[in-house]
This record gives C-alpha cells, sequence and structure tokens, in this order.
C-alpha cells in the first residue's frame, strides 16, 4: 500500500549525457499523492528525456529514483510499469494494426489467461468510469488523434498506474478535446493519483496543476505553487531572462494582391475533398493566417500552391517584377519556387519534406542551390557562407555547420528551414506550424522573421494553431474547416471566441455535400 | 488417377515451401526480413545428410529406425539453428543490414551444402555426382500402412510421411499462436511498431531472436524434407533449386498467415511440376512453366495493393533495424 507520508515520486540529482551533451544536469524534483504536477522548459531543457527515465525509456547516469519514499531502480519501461508509473508520450506508442484493447494489454504479462473478451469488458468498464469515448474493437488506424490519446490513457489506468506522465497532451487536441481531457485527469487527481504534464501552454499550466517545476537548459530552474504564480514570473524562470509576449505587428504597407486562389478544390485519391471551392487573396507586405483545427486542410492548402499536389480551380500569381499574372496551377513545383513562391513546410516531424535529418546544414543548403555552379562538381562555397550566415544571424545553436540536421533541437531545425527558405528572397512565403513544439524564445525568432518578410514586402502565409499567437502576428485571419473556409476575419478586430466559433462551424451542408453524414 | 497423382506430388513439392513459408512468416512477424531463408533450408538439407550419412556409416548393416530418424533430424535442426543465430546476431545485436546480412547467409548456406556436399561424395566414393542414403530415406518415409487400401482419398492425403503432416500441424499452431496468444500479440506488435513495443516492456532483441532461430529451424526441416523424402534420400549438389526463393514468395502469397500458406503451398508445388503433366513440352517450354510461381505472386502483389487492405500488408518494421536511444 502507498505510504501518503512519503512523496509518491522524488527525483534526486538526476543526470543524463548523451554524448558531450548534458541532456539532464543534477535535476532534483517531488511530486506528491493527489497532485498534479506541471513541467515547463524551453525546448531541449530536457523535459522529455526526464520523464522518459522515469518511464524506464532512458537510464540515467546518475542520481536516484525514489517511488513511495523507497529506491527504484527503472531499467525498463517494465521496471516502471511495477512501480505503477505510467507515461503517455507526445507521439503516440500504439501499433496501428491493432485495435484498441489490444494496445491496451500490449506487454502485459501477469494477467491471467489471455483472453480478448475479458479484456474488452475491462477496457469498457473504464472507458464509460472516466467518461472516454472509445471503442474497444476499433483498430488505431482508423482513430482520429484524440482517440489515439485516450487509448494511451487508458492503457495506463489498465494498468493501475498511480503516476502518470503526459508529454504535451494537448498539442494535438481541439479546445473542446483538451476540456475533456482536464476533466479526466483533475477525477484521477480527486482519487490520489499523481500527474506530471509537460505543456508549452502557460494558461493550461495555470488552469490545470498544482504545482509547477522549471527546467532551464538541462537545470532545474525551481518549483512554484501555481496559485502564487503568473505567467510573467514562469516565463521567466524558463528562459532565465524577460521576454515581452506582445508581438511586435507592423501596420500593413503598399499592400497589392500577390495570389489569387479562386474555387480551389483538392481530391483525396478516396475521392473525398480535402479542400473545397477554397477562394482568398494574399496580399504583399502582410500577414495572412491560417486557422483552423489539424487536419482541416491546411496542408493541402499549402501543398496545392507549392504544386505539390494537384488541384483544381485557380492559383494566380501577380509577378511583381513583370507586372504580369501567372497561373501557377499545371506548374511544376520548381517553376513555382523559381518565381518567388516559397513553402517552408514544417510537418509534425519537424523535419518533414524540408530538410534531410542525416544531411549536414551546408548540404540542406544545397537542396536549393544543387542546380547551380558551372561545371561536373557541385559548387561549395555559396552553400557553406550562407549556413554560416544563418548559424549566426539567427543563433542557431550548433557545433558546426557540418552537423547533421537531425542532432539539432527543434527549433534549431526551424531556424536553419526558415533561414534558407527567407534567403532566396521570396515574394511569397508560406509557413506551416513554424513554432510547433518551439519554446517562447525561439518562437519569437520566428516571428520576429516572418514580421521582416512582411515589412519588406513578401505575402506571408502563416499557418499556426495557437489563436492568441495568429490574433497578435497576423493582419487578417482566413479560418478553415473542415477543407473549406468558414470566414475571413480582420485579425486586429477579431476575438477568440470568434475564430473559434468558426473553426468548428460546419461547412459541410454549404459545400452541397449533403451526403456528408451517414 | 492422374489428377491423385499431380495432387500428392504437388503436396510433396509443396511441403518444403510450407515449410520455409512457416518459417519465414515468423520471422518476418518480428520485423527480421530473413532472405538467408534459401540459404538455411540448404543447410537444414545438408545437416541432415550429414548426420544420416554419419550414422549409416557408423551403425553397418543394421539401422535403429529411432536413431536414423532423430540424428539427421537433430543435425538439420542444429545447423538451420546455427544460421538463425548468425543472422540475428549480426542484425539484432550488431544492428547489420538485413538484406545484406541475409543474402550473405544464402551464399553462405548454398556454399556450405556445396562443399560438404561434394566431400561426403567423395567420402562415399561413388561414381555419380550424388550422395544416397536410401536406408535413412526409407525410415523417413514411412507413411500410414492403410494408404494404399483407400484409393484416390489414400493418395492424395495420407499416403505422406510424418515431416509432410508436422509441416502442416506447425503451420496451423503458428497461426493459432499468432492470433489467439500472447505471445502472438508481443511478437506482432515487435514487427509492427518495436518501439511501442519496447515501451510496452516488451523485449524487442528476445523476441527478435527467438522469433528468426525458431523460423530458422522450421525453415530448416523443409530442406530435411526435400533430401529424406522428396529426393529419396539422394543428395546431388544444387538439387534444392530455387525453392527457398519459393518459399519468400509464398510468404507475400499467403499474406503472412501460416494457414493460408498450407493452400498456397500446395498450389505452388502444382505449378511448380504442372509442366510433368503436359504433353509435348520442350526444355525451354518447362522453364517458362517453372515461372508461374512467381508470376501468380507478382499478379497477387499488383491485386493486393490495389485493395490496400491494411492487414494485407507486411509488417510495418519489416527489414529495418531498431534502436532504442536512438535521437
Amino acid at each position: 500500500m502507498a505510504n501518503t507520508d512519503a512523496p509518491a515520486l522524488r527525483l534526486e540529482h538526476i543526470t543524463k549525457r548523451f554524448g558531450s551533451v548534458i541532456a539532464n544536469d543534477d535535476i532534483s524534483m517531488t511530486v506528491q499523492h493527489g497532485q498534479i504536477l506541471s513541467v515547463l522548459g524551453e525546448n531541449g531543457s530536457g523535459k522529455t528525456t526526464l520523464m522518459n527515465m522515469i518511464a524506464g525509456i532512458y537510464y540515467p547516469d546518475g542520481g536516484k529514483i525514489f517511488v513511495d519514499g523507497k529506491e527504484a531502480v527503472i531499467r525498463s519501461p517494465h521496471d516502471a510499469f511495477q512501480y505503477q508509473i505510467g507515461m503517455i508520450h507526445q507521439h503516440f506508442k500504439l501499433v496501428d494494426l491493432f485495435t484498441a484493447t489490444e494496445n491496451i494489454i500490449l506487454g502485459l504479462e501477469d494477467d491471467g489467461r489471455y483472453s480478448l473478451k475479458k479484456a474488452n469488458q475491462r477496457v469498457k468498464e473504464i472507458v464509460s468510469q472516466y467518461g472516454f469515448r472509445l471503442d474497444p474493437e476499433k483498430k488505431v488506424y482508423e482513430m482520429s488523434v484524440s482517440e489515439k490519446q485516450t487509448v494511451e490513457i487508458v492503457k495506463v489506468l489498465y494498468r493501475g498506474a498511480d503516476i502518470l506522465i503526459l508529454d504535451e497532451p494537448t498539442a494535438v487536441l481541439t479546445p473542446q478535446e483538451t476540456d475533456r481531457l482536464f476533466a479526466v485527469l483533475r477525477k484521477m487527481r480527486s482519487e490520489g493519483k499523481s500527474i506530471i504534464i509537460i505543456t508549452h501552454k502557460l494558461h493550461e499550466v495555470l488552469s490545470l496543476s498544482d504545482q509547477v517545476t522549471v527546467l532551464c537548459k538541462g537545470r532545474y530552474a525551481g518549483t512554484v505553487n501555481t496559485a502564487e504564480t503568473d505567467e510573467a514570473q514562469l516565463t521567466e524562470m524558463m528562459v532565465g531572462r524577460k521576454v515581452t509576449l506582445n508581438i511586435e505587428r507592423s501596420e500593413p504597407k503598399d499592400t497589392v494582391p500577390r495570389l489569387t486562389v479562386e474555387g480551389l478544390t483538392v481530391r483525396s485519391r478516396e475521392g473525398t475533398d480535402l479542400l473545397r471551392n477554397v477562394s482568398f487573396e494574399a496580399r504583399s507586405g502582410e500577414i495572412l493566417g491560417i486557422a483552423g483545427i489539424a487536419g482541416s486542410g491546411q496542408r493541402e492548402l499549402l501543398e496545392a500552391i507549392a504544386g505539390l499536389l494537384r488541384a483544381e480551380g485557380k492559383i494566380v500569381y501577380h509577378d511583381p517584377k513583370t507586372g504580369k499574372e501567372e497561373n501557377l496551377r499545371g506548374r511544376d513545383p520548381l517553376e513555382i519556387r523559381e518565381l518567388g513562391v516559397r513553402l517552408s513546410f514544417v510537418p509534425e516531424d519537424r523535419l518533414g519534406m524540408g530538410l534531410v535529418g542525416n544531411m549536414d546544414i551546408t548540404d540542406n543548403m544545397m537542396l536549393r542551390s544543387y542546380r547551380k555552379g558551372r561545371g561536373f562538381f557541385l559548387e561549395r562555397k555559396a552553400p557553406k557562407s550562407l549556413a554560416e550566415k544563418i548559424v549566426s544571424e539567427l543563433e542557431v545553436v550548433t557545433p558546426g555547420v557540418s552537423t547533421p540536421v537531425r542532432r539539432l533541437s527543434g527549433g534549431n531545425v526551424q531556424k536553419v528551414l526558415v533561414g534558407r527558405e527567407i534567403a532566396a528572397a521570396p515574394t511569397v512565403l508560406m509557413a506551416a506550424y513554424p513554432v510547433r513544439g518551439l519554446d517562447i524564445n525561439s518562437s519569437f525568432t520566428i516571428y520576429n522573421l516572418l514580421n521582416q518578410q512582411k515589412e519588406r514586402g513578401v505575402a506571408v502565409i502563416f499557418v499556426g494553431e495557437d489563436l492568441d499567437v495568429l490574433l497578435e502576428l497576423c493582419d487578417r485571419i482566413m479560418v478553415i474547416s473542415s477543407g473549406a473556409v468558414s470566414g475571413i476575419v480582420d485579425a486586429r478586430a477579431a476575438s477568440k471566441e470568434q475564430i473559434g466559433l468558426l473553426m468548428t462551424k460546419n461547412t459541410a451542408s454549404e459545400g452541397g455535400a449533403a451526403d456528408g453524414k451517414a | 488417377m492422374i489428377l491423385a497423382g499431380f495432387l500428392q506430388r504437388a503436396i510433396m513439392q509443396g511441403i518444403p515451401l510450407l515449410y520455409g513459408s512457416t518459417g519465414e512468416i515468423i520471422t518476418e512477424k518480428s520485423g527480421n526480413l530473413n532472405l538467408g531463408i534459401p540459404g538455411i533450408m540448404y543447410v537444414g538439407g545438408i545437416g541432415g545428410v550429414i548426420g544420416a550419412f554419419l550414422y549409416e556409416q557408423h551403425a553397418g548393416a543394421e539401422l535403429n529406425p529411432f536413431l536414423a530418424v532423430m540424428i539427421p533430424l537433430l543435425c538439420s535442426m542444429a545447423g538451420s539453428l546455427l544460421m538463425g543465430l548468425i543472422y540475428s546476431f549480426l542484425t539484432v545485436s550488431l544492428r547489420a543490414n538485413q538484406n545484406v546480412t541475409g543474402l550473405a547467409l544464402t551464399t553462405f548456406g548454398v556454399g556450405f551444402g556445396n562443399f560438404f556436399g561434394g566431400s561426403l561424395v567423395r567420402l562415399a566414393g561413388s561414381d555419380v555426382p550424388s550422395i544416397s542414403l536410401g536406408r535413412t530415406s526409407n525410415y523417413f518415409r514411412t507413411s500410414l500402412p492403410i494408404a494404399d487400401r483407400l484409393g484416390w482419398f489414400g493418395q492424395i492425403f495420407l499416403s505422406h510421411s510424418f515431416l509432410a503432416y508436422a509441416a502442416i500441424v506447425i503451420a496451423l499452431l503458428t497461426s493459432l499462436i499468432l492470433a489467439k496468444t500472447r505471445v502472438g500479440l508481443h511478437l506482432r506488435a515487435v514487427g509492427e511498431n518495436p518501439a511501442t513495443a519496447d515501451a510496452a516492456g516488451i523485449s524487442v532483441g528476445k523476441y527478435k531472436y527467438f522469433a528468426t532461430c525458431i523460423g530458422s529451424v522450421i525453415a530448416g526441416l523443409g530442406g530435411l524434407y526435400y533430401v529424406m523424402d522428396y529426393a529419396n534420400g539422394v543428395w546431388s549438389n544444387d538439387g534444392f533449386g530455387d525453392r527457398g526463393w519459393l518459399a519468400i514468395a509464398l510468404v507475400i502469397f499467403a499474406v503472412w498467415r501460416p494457414n493460408l500458406s498450407i493452400l498456397g503451398s500446395i498450389l505452388f508445388g502444382g505449378l511448380y511440376i504442372v509442366h510433368n503433366y503436359i504433353p509435348g513440352l520442350d526444355v525451354s517450354g518447362q522453364e517458362l512453366f517453372k515461372m508461374l510461381p512467381y508470376l501468380v505472386t507478382i499478379l497477387f502483389l499488383v491485386a493486393i495493393s490495389m485493395r490496400r487492405k491494411r492487414e494485407a500488408q507486411p509488417p510495418a518494421h519489416l527489414g529495418l533495424p531498431y534502436f532504442r536511444e536512438e535521437r
């Protein structure tokens, strides 16, 4: 039985190195029973590494872990289960081909006779007990992100975990789903479970947790009671110095239409509409924000403009040099790029379509310039100096320009990618989720870069997920909902509620898709 | 009567393929794409031959039926187990490229078999380039005595040796284990998503080792069956032919399900020998017909990729190494 006097979990002087990089340096922290603890920190501050050591994915190089006051040696995830520690990873660890239940019982050895029927029954019990929505026999590959997360949480509950670790659980959820998740977490807390949650969203930290532990550059920066702190103090602890939360936004100047999109429709291979009759205009010297629930067609829209996806409709580019109007549709991506339409696309895995992880920074610059140069051999000097310029100007933290991009942290990868696209002096710059998973400091570097481009007269298209940022950064915001435009608003006048409403608006009925509902 | 004979031969032709594909399915379910199967089956065959040869030489005129079967069987299993261990050690422990390792093992296995095959031929002082172990083979080929009395039914279904029935039982058991047990669930998880399996506390390396080694032993029995049953105990170098590759093709044809692979092996076996039953074929025509199983596999691949059913795809992590602490 749990000894309620001792803290549920205590870390003492935990240290972890990866090669010469110290990911965690002498970190101590405590979680009580029936407590929700937030772990805050910039990217690369070692939060996930620390949590992985509690969950048995990594083993610490130094320091001790205590569970209920007794020293615990956690060498594998299996050991972690023995101590009733369960982790819900940022990237779900699920087998796509298995049903919810099969995923949930995966790895359980001491559960009596193997019976899927019995397991399904128990999953159903847990699901109804906490008010989840989940079909135990649904295959994971047919599930939405929120359902997958539910599977992860139920998996941990099924094992009777007393200590739950959630790594950025809300990054992929809609506001409603987030609320539902928080309700579940509060219910768990009232039952005496300890919850550690990693998140970047300060308002979530403040609304949910009892205590906040802050990490800064792999070191412990302090723990505060949530009731006694505010966003400014937490931010200061995280970054080690004060940053203004206000994004400086200049008034758009000399706006002229740069890109006119009319009736753009994209169909999936299965024939369903991914984008339906999308029309809008992107103007020079202005940032057009695109808001919407993840997967509403943002990615398809940018890819269609960049020529990577086949689309119907019109995409007219107004060339500032010649003054001519060019239809981009039907052109190949290279021609579109040459016109100055640049896509800085950052999908979920960060490296995604823009950079090659195993190649170094210089080589990644050359992905855009490999056609240049006179002779048979590649021209390496110019890309190398460009790489060095980006590293010094954008403060990319890297041992050198010959370090593989894969080894850089998320924010630095982003800087390299955006830096390269900006270096080509684009006329249209599209950025999808450029700050996803980034800490405040790196995010602001990106915002400033986008603002600079805007002031140079570039038409910037910014796909974002944080409504506060969209409202502060952009000039106009286009909201898409299930593949159709549900509204374009003035970012200076619009409210969060207004955009939230547009995001969830049912556009299917307007597009003439009466068969959309089964 | 011709049809019954054809089916009987098709089954006999199919049994080595069934062993090979069952072994390869178990291996692939753990995420290891073992292209060494042809070599492993070859080693399984020559292992049995070496065991039988040594025992026949040692025992003289009177063979003990039990030992005559057990010694070649154990030698065969030891040989293919060793091959499986080499493959696992290289790909799981040392993280070598699976394709390269597998192909190297096939080359090695065939060379190993031919080397010892040649040596034994020399030792036996035989005047043809093959070695005959008829006495051992007779024990292997012992079948139910009632088969002769039951006409075509007996000929097709009951005339086979214990290794043939064992192949079918092993395939059915494997299907059952994969679908209905905890071990099967864990093994499939390792092949689909080893990081997930690892996080769930499943020892990925252990499952890969065991699946690959057990798979190799089962595949090796295919080689043994070929020599002792199908070829009547006559070993000749390169006689095993391309059956190992055919077994790998059968894995795809059976969509990674050993129970389907039973039917598939009979079909492949039939296609493999159908040229013998078509009158008036010249040598080049025969070769064209031998191509049929591969052609069927390719057409089948096209068909399943057009249907795009998730369950009919190879294990998602097939052929890829797994590193836990990779960032």
